[in-house]
């Protein structure tokens, strides 16, 4: 069985301004559950990307509209044996994504965006999207011990 | 985020403090383009040094800025990459079409 334990929630207005708060409210959550500096950069640039793609794309800019944030501690299964976790669950009830747009972009061309879901996907170790009841939802979820050999191969 | 204009002959150097984000990254984005495209400055340097995050939207506006230079034959130099910015550059893959020094001397001089 799955345990879960609530670390924080955070309920945010879709302004670029609170991003850097954020960011200093998750660097020191990830810092307090043991994970590396690398790993903490890692969880605060997913994160940070995933609120910007948000900001910009399901509330099309819109400074005023609500995100959900919340950050529980979880067992989750890798490789069939329960693991402890950082899941972070991100919620708007903007556009929908567009799948199309999701693929985020080849790395050879060369210009400017489509970076974002790049950066979250190499920075997470599952990134999962879905949409119900007019809500988007966002699942990050970064294992607190990482394999040695499967982090030679990422 | 903080930019700080300085001049010597025809180089502009910037220097970059703070987080270059969602938030901040269309100021740095319009000093590049007003650099090349406005003042057609030869050679713009950016000091990176004291800049504590970059986002994707950040590495945006520097390849925006690269490609203004290219249009009207300058160059844009960054220099005083720290872990944080060349671990975002490095995973955007785009670290390898950037002119990088070490420091401003090399980047003025280069």
């Amino acid at each position: 069985m799955s345990r879960s334990r609530l670390l924080l929630r955070m309920e945010l207005r879709s302004n670029p301004e609170m991003l850097g708060v954020v960011r200093d409210a998750l660097g020191q959550l990830a810092a307090t559950l043991g994970f590396s500096e690398p790993d903490c950069r890692a969880v605060v640039r997913a994160v940070d990307e995933a609120l910007t793609n948000i900001i910009r794309h399901a509330y099309l800019g819109d400074a005023e509209q609500p995100i959900e944030a919340s950050f529980r501690r979880i067992h989750a299964p890798r490789d069939g044996e329960p693991e402890d976790a950082l899941e972070i669950v991100l919620e708007d009830y903007g556009v929908t994504a567009n799948p199309e747009k999701m693929c985020g972009r080849a790395l050879e061309d060369v210009r400017p965006g489509g970076l974002g879901l790049h950066f979250i996907r190499e920075c997470m170790d599952k990134v999962e999207f879905s949409r119900s009841n007019g809500k988007n939802q966002l699942r990050l979820l970064k294992f607190l011990h990482v394999h040695k050999s499967e982090k030679g191969s990422s | 985020m903080q930019i700080a204009a300085r001049h010597l002959d025809k180089v502009t150097i910037f220097d970059i403090s703070g987080d270059i984000d969602l938030a901040t990254s269309p100021q740095l984005r319009k000093a590049l383009l007003r650099e090349f495209r406005e003042l057609k400055t030869p050679r713009v340097v950016l000091n990176l040094g004291a800049v504590r995050y970059i986002d994707s939207s950040g590495v945006a506006s520097l390849v925006e800025g690269l490609k203004a230079s290219r249009e009207v034959r300058s160059r844009l130099i960054l220099f005083g990459l720290n872990k944080t910015v060349r671990e975002v550059l490095q995973l955007s893959r785009l670290v390898k079409i950037f002119e990088i020094y070490e420091d401003e001397a090399q980047s003025v001089a280069s």
